[in-house]
């Protein structure tokens, strides 16, 4: 099921929908879907859930150690479906974000066919771009799955024409140059970004830009459709002593952010 | 012929060999990728850049690097005749150099200023660090902690050229981890800084581009072979770690049918114990740092770590046109284990003064087997990528000659006088002092 009626609804309160990432076996597969539980009684609106992967090039560090821990944990990638599941049925939208390759190996159609059938929206695919990415429309088309294509401060005008007509569900704006992680600051680049992203596209945009605090949230959720946290939300995780103080400090901040972008065009 | 990848500038699909190669890399690098290849393709057809590379090649680089026929090493390839092309002679030590100097030049005519590189060996940074002091760009090389340790000369040396060289602790701590973090240097400081891109792999136009660089080695290679014997050899031998060595050397020979081109693995401690970077006989088709090619991997299509004694040819993937030269039969891929690397190794530092690199060894050790199958009428070209300088102190490990550390490990002097005995150390066992 899509994850866009969700973001209709969200826009009819008025508000950004709120997008949580966190990757599915850290600490391990049970503890990352309880954490993904955590962030939906918290106001979280679609989970992004992770696949851990050994060459992740476009995560800091912050994801990279807990995608590391998870591999040595002993995660499979049909963890995911388990999850996924999870989610739905906590009531939320769950979008898999998979770098490319284990979902090659996987089998694009079957894998598909396994995220249609757990429940999930669709994938997000940070190095899979639309112009490799035939074998994945036709499979998602196929599914009824979203498509989410990363666009970015460098996008020119063509490709954000080309990449927003690939993309169902929402258009993910990658608004900083670099890895994830949190910034002190969010910045003009994102606003700026949402607005070239518009002038391409009717579909919602929603903004990564390494947001970790509920003003932040409230700042981004103005003008973006859906405000994306991963890091400070992982970090809650790997730096809590114990993993029930982590599960706290990650609901702790989950209220933080909805209510952030529940203010944000108050 | 089923090989449409012979033209210079020609690729059958976008960015694609046969079925392998493409872009797999995060949307914010692509206008950097599309700038790149715009200016590549202007830049070498545009005189004065050609100029200005063919004359840092002549007086800066070395080339045309000679070949050289070497019997007493081939007396131990069933007498098959060898000759070695030369580039570990090049400026730098290795046939890294051709590429850099073509990339270093595109980025100035991009107007950026800072370089960054991933190196195993350490070969790729250093060609790097020098052309970027040759032409006043910052340089920055990414490297794995491990390399860091086993190549300890090459940091140094990177280092009096002016670079800095930034450490990996991630993953396996080898090639394949500095060049996620090249990556992702790149994806920050894009605006600024180009990605010199060490191998025939990597996101269009990398794998391409960078061959083009590198043809120059088998376009002389082959008018000088023909200048020495008379015709064309019959195999033409390289090692392959990314493969930029390799398809530079065959490049030029791919439409000479007759010819075979025969590259040559890190089969690590043997293909069986799973150590090794023999991708061609263990991995499968997969994308690993934006190609779709052949990829040491696991079920869930997670990268396994590769090993070699040779840092070069530590990298679980490998550049896609030679993943389609493969398919297609135009080539064949092999296995050559530590073992015997290190044998080779030895052999030509004792049948004919020439210290190869280990990477380059694996393919030594390629023509003993392939010349014992071909005999004594045929002629092998095997590509000496690079210089054994920078491997003296793992040969020395290797060989027992120095301590854990590294202190000098010396026969009492009888032993050595009987060491001195043997005929000419081309017993293939190892060094004797």
């Amino acid at each position: 099921m899509s994850v866009g009626p969700i973001l209709e609804a969200c826009r009819a309160e008025g508000r950004a929908a709120l997008i949580g990432y966190l990757p599915v076996g850290f600490p391990s597969v049970e503890g990352s879907i309880e954490a993904m539980k955590v962030l939906v009684d918290n106001g979280v609106d679609i989970v992004e859930i992770g696949v851990p992967y050994s060459d992740p090039v476009m995560d800091g560090p912050v994801i990279q150690d807990a995608a590391v821990r998870a591999l040595e944990a002993g995660v499979h990638l049909g963890d995911i479906f388990s999850a996924t599941r999870a989610v739905s049925d906590a009531g939320a939208g769950a979008l898999v974000m998979t770098y490319w390759n284990p979902v090659l190996r996987y089998g694009v159609d079957r894998f598909a066919g396994d995220l249609a059938a757990a429940g999930g929206a669709g994938l997000i695919t940070p190095d899979l771009i639309p112009d490799e990415a035939g074998d994945w429309t036709a499979a998602a088309d196929a599914n009824d799955l979203d498509k989410v294509f990363l666009v970015a401060p460098s996008s020119t005008p063509e490709r954000l024409t080309k990449v927003t007509a690939a993309c169902r569900g929402f258009v993910y704006a990658t608004a900083v140059m670099g890895v994830t992680g949190a910034r002190a600051s969010v910045g003009e680049a994102a606003a700026d970004l949402v607005a070239r992203t518009r002038a391409a596209t009717d579909l919602p945009v929603c903004v990564g830009v390494g947001v970790s605090t509920g003003d932040q949230a409230a700042e981004v959720g103005r003008y973006a459709d859906g405000v994306i946290v991963g890091s400070a939300l992982v970090r809650c995780l790997t730096e809590a002593p114990t993993p029930q103080e982590g599960l706290e400090a990650l609901g702790a901040l989950a209220r933080e952010l909805a209510e952030g972008v529940r203010r944000g065009r108050a | 012929m089923t090989q449409p990848s012979t033209t210079s500038s020609g690729v059958p699909a976008y960015g694609r060999f046969g079925g392998f190669g493409g872009r797999y890399v995060p949307e914010a690098l692509i206008p950097a990728l599309e700038q790149l290849e715009e200016v590549w393709r202007k830049a070498v057809v545009d005189p004065e850049f050609v100029g200005e590379l063919e004359r840092l090649q002549r007086t800066y680089t070395g080339r045309p690097s000679i070949i050289t026929e070497v019997p007493r090493f081939a007396e131990h390839c069933g007498g098959a005749r060898v000759i070695l092309k030369r580039e570990d002679l090049n400026h730098t030590g290795s046939h890294k150099i051709n590429n850099v100097l073509g990339q270093a030049l595109l980025t100035k005519r991009m107007g950026k200023t800072r370089v960054i590189a991933e190196t195993g060996a350490g070969q790729h940074g250093v060609a790097t660090a020098t052309a970027a002091a040759l032409l006043g760009l910052e340089c920055v090389v990414y490297m794995g902690r491990k390399d860091t340790e086993r190549q300890a000369l090459n940091v140094a040396r990177m280092r009096l050229l002016g670079a800095t060289v930034v450490p990996v602790d991630n993953g396996s701590k080898t090639l394949k981890d500095a060049v996620n973090e090249a990556f992702r240097d790149w994806v920050a400081n894009v605006a600024t800084t180009h990605y010199v891109l060490g191998t025939v792999t990597g996101p269009h136009p990398f794998p391409e581009m960078v061959r083009d660089f590198h043809r120059v080695i088998g376009v002389e290679a082959r008018q000088q072979v023909l200048d020495l014997v008379g015709r064309l050899p019959d195999a033409v031998l390289a090692c392959v770690g990314g493969g930029s060595n390799a398809i530079g050397i065959f490049h030029r020979f791919i439409d000479d049918r007759s010819v075979r081109l025969i590259g040559f693995e890190a089969g690590g401690e043997g293909v069986a114990s799973g150590r090794h970077a023999a991708r061609f006989s263990a991995g499968q088709p997969g994308v690993l740092h934006g190609a779709f090619t052949y990829v040491m991997q696991d079920v869930d299509g997670q990268t396994v770590e590769s090993h070699s004694v040779s840092a070069g040819l530590d990298y679980p993937s490998v550049g896609p046109e030679h993943a389609h030269l493969l398919e297609s039969g135009r080539a064949e891929y092999r296995p050559v284990t530590d073992e015997e690397a290190m044998e080779a190794f030895s052999l030509l530092s004792r049948t004919e003064g020439i210290l190869p690199a280990i990477e380059s060894a694996h393919a030594l050790a390629g023509a003993m087997k392939v010349g014992r199958e071909l005999g004594p009428d045929a002629v092998l070209l095997v590509n000496l990528s690079g210089r054994g300088d920078k491997d003296v102190h793992t040969a020395a490990a290797w060989f027992g000659l120095i301590d854990e550390d590294g202190g000098t490990v010396l026969p009492a002097t009888s032993e050595a006088a009987d060491g001195a005995t043997d005929d000419d150390g081309a017993t293939g066992t190892g060094v004797q002092l």
